[in-house]
């Protein structure tokens, strides 16, 4: 072993999806060690909470996990749901999974963009998937009126109904992501330099996963058939027909397949829930402010794993304690793990396979 | 646009029949060259940062301005975007790496928390409220949340006019 | 199931502790919390800590655990009340891994020591502070409160 040598990644890393502090302990160009350090981006979230009403907390969770805010709205409203026991209108619930699945089709676009990013294709297949994104954004534009932050779910519902021909602009998505993503098979999946800097790097076992509470794609790419809109269906999703991709060594690639394998099981779910929208009004009619007491746990499939809300009422207007348990704070516990002994480049890989938002860990 | 329309004013002194020479000052053509080439410095705090690659990728095309390449050190850049919630553990790397560009240089304080604190400015503990706080003085007001890419690049672009119109070369008055 | 028949497996297994089942959650004393965690884990197939956070009920402290069986598919809520003249719990993080991070989140912003833990610093917050935001009580000169509408007290 020779000198040791501590190299700080971050704050300010082009690879560190946001202001992840890593510190480095590097042997040559392997690592010895790595220590994440958070709380650069620690906005005090659950502390805004105890002092916001129910709905006056929806916008805040959009800046939870900036690149699926609909599904982060969707934990919330759903949480506050189950906790003051308010029944949702039925063409609201068909929508919330439409909405729900686009900005998980959206998410995972970024996802695989910043990936193949990381590992050295610069701008390329960046490009790309934002340009696939950009057209759920403006989906998103012209049914909410915001690019990113929506605030589109409402407490029993949804704040307005879709405007007129968003269906067809859906179905045409659709069969336009489908051609797309085998686009992306060409591009990236079995590309000869993609698999060598991807494949067998930073395996993680499904021991390993299950003892450190990994959710969502991540657990999947490890071996493990868990969906939680499969497994404890909330919404309507029990109605729908789709697959659970897994992965079978749980290395890099399997986590980045796993990814792009989801965007076509949403487009199936997005694809059945079109044709079967009830008609009435998604919009709600109980009242913008709610008094309830007692304690609920909520958690929802995210483009990340599960993010679950521990919402503690005490006869108040706002939730008295608000514990927001994101996946990606769990999902990042294991990079310790998983970094050590690989090149510092493949520590890079391994990063941006576990698809971070900086949001949702430091909150 | 012909390069004589976009070195400003009454600088061209003659333009010789036949030719494509300009006569300019060099400090005119300075300003120029540097608002046309302003390199940003990748700087993603939180959700603006996703608005700032948008305005990068492929659909809203930072290049067309010539603000396309965004640089991993400091050392390299023009400008910095602050993008995002800036919160105290951030601040001080705020300003070290503002101490590190290098002069002439500049800041566009993108979204309303990098303006004064946005949404987070009440009930909050660790959110520093914008960044003239932290005494990092500021160009260009990016307001939103987040704002859109039209309103990033109305924002450089505005920059651009700032540097093409100062009065003098000294980075001193470039600079608020 | 349930949260009664967890509750029935645990009585069973320790005859003399006084396990309470609130309509949420199972409070269990303090000092049994490792005992009951590792039985949860390798008998009944809890072997997912989901989330560990606190409540600050004023007068004492919640430490609340979220388990997971994936085999029974239930979401088990385990309650430890801790006062406030002696903030420290024994910590889990033996047991699930995922519990090490959560517990110094619960450090930082309640300030509730977990006893053995392998790195028990700050995990948000400078390492600096003395206080614990997240503490009901908490004050400080740069925290503004938002005003407060006149329809909405209470």
């Amino acid at each position: 072993m020779g000198e040791l040598l501590t190299v700080n990644m971050g704050p300010q890393h082009p690879s560190t999806h946001g202001v992840l502090y890593l510190e480095l302990v590097l042997d040559g160009e392997i690592v010895v060690s790595c220590k994440p350090h958070l709380g650069y981006l620690h906005r005090s979230i659950e502390k805004i909470a105890e002092n916001r009403t129910y709905t006056q907390f929806i916008p805040f969770t959009d800046r939870l996990d900036y690149l699926a805010s609909m599904n982060n709205n969707l934990g919330f409203c759903l949480a506050v749901e189950k906790l003051l026991n308010i029944a949702v209108t039925p063409r609201a619930q068909y929508l919330r999974v439409i909405i729900a699945e686009l900005n998980r089709v959206a998410s995972h676009l970024v996802a695989i963009g910043t990936f193949a990013q990381d590992l050295g294709a610069y701008a390329t297949p960046l490009f790309y998937a934002f340009s696939d994104r950009e057209k759920i954004v403006e989906l998103f534009d012209s049914i909410c009126g915001s690019r990113l932050t929506y605030n589109y779910m409402r407490i029993g519902g949804v704040s307005g109904d879709i405007p007129a021909g968003t269906e067809e602009i859906i179905k045409d998505f659709i069969k336009y992501e489908r051609k797309q993503l085998m686009e992306y098979n060409e591009l990236l999946t079995y590309n000869v330099i993609f698999l060598a800097r991807s494949k067998n790097i930073g395996i993680l076992t499904k021991e390993q996963a299950l003892n450190y509470s990994i959710t969502g794609p991540m657990l999947r790419a490890s071996g493990v058939k868990w969906d939680t809109r499969k497994e404890e269906p909330y919404l309507v999703y029990d109605k729908f027909d789709f697959d659970v991709p897994v992965g079978i060594v749980g290395d890099s690639w399997d986590r980045f397949k796993v990814k792009l394998d989801e965007i076509e099981q949403s487009l199936r779910i997005i694809e059945q829930a079109i044709g079967a929208i009830p008609e009435g009004n998604p919009v709600s009619k109980v009242n913008r402010v709610f008094r309830g007491t007692g304690e609920t746990y909520m958690r929802t499939e995210n483009p990340r794993g599960e993010l679950g809300f521990y919402l503690v009422a005490e006869a108040g207007f706002n939730p008295y304690r608000c514990k927001i348990r994101s996946p990606s704070f769990s999902n990042l516990g294991v990079l310790e793990e998983l970094v050590k002994g690989l090149n510092i480049s493949d520590a890079v890989c391994v990063l941006g396979s576990l698809d971070i938002v900086m949001g949702e860990i430091d909150r | 646009m012909a390069i004589n329309e976009q070195i400003p004013g009454e600088r061209i002194i003659e333009k010789f029949p036949g030719g494509e020479i300009i006569l300019t000052k060099s400090e005119d053509l300075m300003k120029w060259a540097k608002g046309s080439s302003l390199w940003p410095l990748t700087f993603g705090l939180s959700c603006c940062a996703i608005e700032m690659m948008a305005t990068g990728a492929s659909r809203f095309d930072i290049d067309r301005i010539g603000s396309g390449v965004f640089r991993g050190s400091p050392r390299q850049c023009d400008v910095m975007i602050v993008a995002g919630t800036i919160c105290v553990k951030m601040g001080d790397c705020l300003k070290k790496l503002y101490a590190q560009m290098p002069e002439p240089k500049y800041v566009i304080a993108m979204g309303n928390c990098a303006i004064g604190g946005g949404i987070f400015y009440h009930d909050t503990y660790s959110v520093v409220k914008g960044t003239e706080e932290l005494g990092v003085p500021v160009d260009v007001y990016v307001a939103g949340c987040p704002p859109r890419p039209e309103n990033l690049l109305h924002g450089i672009m505005k920059l651009q006019e700032k540097i093409k119109n100062a009065k003098q070369r000294s980075p001193n008055t470039d600079k608020k | 199931m349930q949260n009664s028949e967890v509750l029935i497996q645990i009585k069973n297994r320790f005859p003399d502790l006084a396990v309470e089942e609130t309509p949420n959650a199972l409070v269990i004393p303090k000092t049994a919390l490792l005992e009951v965690s590792t039985f949860l884990k390798s008998e009944m197939a809890f072997e997912n800590c989901h989330c560990v956070t606190a409540v600050d009920r004023k007068d004492k402290m919640e430490v609340v655990y979220h388990l997971y069986s994936f085999l029974n598919h239930f979401m088990l809520t385990l309650k430890v009340i801790v006062t406030l003249d002696d903030l420290a719990v024994e910590s889990v993080s033996c047991l699930c891994r995922s519990a090490d991070w959560l517990e110094r989140e619960t450090f930082d912003l309640f300030g509730i020591r977990f006893v053995n833990h392998p790195d028990l610093r700050r995990i948000m917050n400078p390492d600096a502070w003395s206080d614990h935001p997240l503490r009901k009580d908490f004050k400080r000169a740069d925290f503004i409160p938002r005003p407060q509408s006149q329809g909405l007290k209470g």
